[in-house]
């Protein structure tokens, strides 16, 4: 049977993602660890606050996973959110697992929360990199309907590698946030076509910013997790600078292009307009940005 | 937000003995944590929601649910953002199927 990640629940993802039957959550909802801000602020709070970890195995190796519930609250970071997701980071060093998967779903900070959400992405942030100087690789599963922006989408781009869905967004600023802060004539946040091949899977695949674009399946997220258990990119100054020089070598190629039509042209791909209707396995075939 | 507490005399055990929770806490949605626990034959059900005054519709939902699965020795736990009461329904009897209520249907 197939599962639609966008439409599942955290939960349903993590029980169809890794080996049937083998997470065991910690800190689950019957600990009832909830948001000490919410209540101040007379909102309703998750027994789990949008967030659930545990250990795992992927075909039969050990792994750590955290999953975002983006029907909560946006999938917000709030400050039990982040401790939980941090804690788990800092649980690999000493669990020392084949990898940690992050199923990330999460418009960012949790602005109920804002100064305790920030410090958590943060937290997150340096604990992410701390796990991969020890050379556990962390995989960013991005498929949920929410997407993944704000301070998740920084935490996505620390990660070793970047799984996303045709359906699924990555991002920094959201729609309505670039459109509130530089106008609808920079851009529409209405305009969905517009949106997806801005923030799309398809467009981060294209661009590089993803390392594997799967269909909208579980099934599709467990096997490309599984092919990159070991897709360790060594964190050294040398990798750094390597990185500086492509993001400048992108700019320095595309920093003129209004659209990512214009890109997607550039980059040789005949009748470019075509990339939003291909399918999964034929836009994999096409040169992309190294 | 509102808090409610109800409590109803059981009859049936639930089959599971570990603890259940259905539904996201999204807007029209609502989370059900069910916990099998001796309370001496009760099914406890505390209520926080964020809709104010409709304590009497959540006690005909809650007593309908009851009337379908009649548990003893069960603490049902609800956080609501707006749910209707069909969603409310829906997602209590999911939880009855996963606690294995006799009367659930499968």
């Amino acid at each position: 049977m197939k599962y639609s990640f966008a439409e599942s629940t955290a939960r349903e993802r993590v029980e169809h993602l890794v080996d049937a039957g083998s997470f065991s959550e910690i800190l689950g909802p019957v600990e009832r660890l909830v948001s000490p801000h919410l209540a101040q602020l007379d909102t309703p709070c998750s027994f789990d606050d949008g967030i659930v970890i545990g250990r795992a195995s992927l075909q039969g190796r050990r792994v750590l996973v955290a999953a975002q519930e983006g029907g909560f609250i946006g999938g917000g970071v709030g400050e039990v959110h982040g401790a939980k997701l941090v804690g788990l980071l800092r649980l690999g060093l000493a669990d020392r697992p084949a990898a940690v998967l992050v199923l990330a779903d999460s418009g960012g900070v949790r602005l109920h929360e804002a100064n305790a959400g920030l410090i958590a992405v943060s937290e997150v942030m340096r604990a992410l990199l701390d796990l991969r100087d020890a050379g556990i690789p962390v995989l960013m599963l991005i498929g949920g309907a929410t997407g993944c922006f704000g301070g998740m989408g920084l935490v996505a781009r620390c990660a070793d590698h970047v799984v996303m869905s045709d359906v699924a967004r990555l991002s920094m600023s959201g729609p309505e946030v670039i459109e509130s802060a530089q106008g609808v004539e920079e851009f529409d946040s209405r305009d969905r076509a517009l949106v997806w091949r801005t923030t799309g899977g398809r467009h981060r695949f294209l661009s590089g910013d993803c390392d594997a674009l799967v269909e909208d399946d579980i099934a599709a997220f467990r096997e490309a997790a599984s092919a990159a258990l070991a897709a360790r990119r060594p964190l050294t100054l040398e990798t750094l600078e390597r990185e500086h020089a492509l993001l400048a070598a992108r700019l320095d190629r595309f920093g003129d292009c209004a659209d990512a039509l214009d890109i997607w042209a550039r980059l040789g791909i005949a009748d470019a307009a075509r990339v939003v209707d291909l399918d999964v396995a034929a836009l994999r075939d096409i040169a992309r940005i190294d | 937000m509102e808090k409610l507490n109800f409590a109803f005399d059981g009859s049936i055990a639930p089959g599971a003995s570990m603890p259940v929770l259905v539904g996201v806490v999204g807007s029209g949605n609502l989370e059900v944590l069910a916990e099998p626990q001796a309370n001496g034959g009760h099914c406890m059900v505390e209520v926080s929601t964020s809709a104010h005054g409709f304590g009497a519709i959540w006690e005909a939902v809650l007593r309908d649910f009851h009337e379908r699965h009649g548990f003893a020795d069960v603490a049902i736990s609800i956080n609501d953002m707006g749910a209707t009461p069909a969603v409310v329904s829906l997602r209590l009897d999911q939880a009855a199927a996963r606690l294995g209520s006799p009367g659930a249907r499968q």
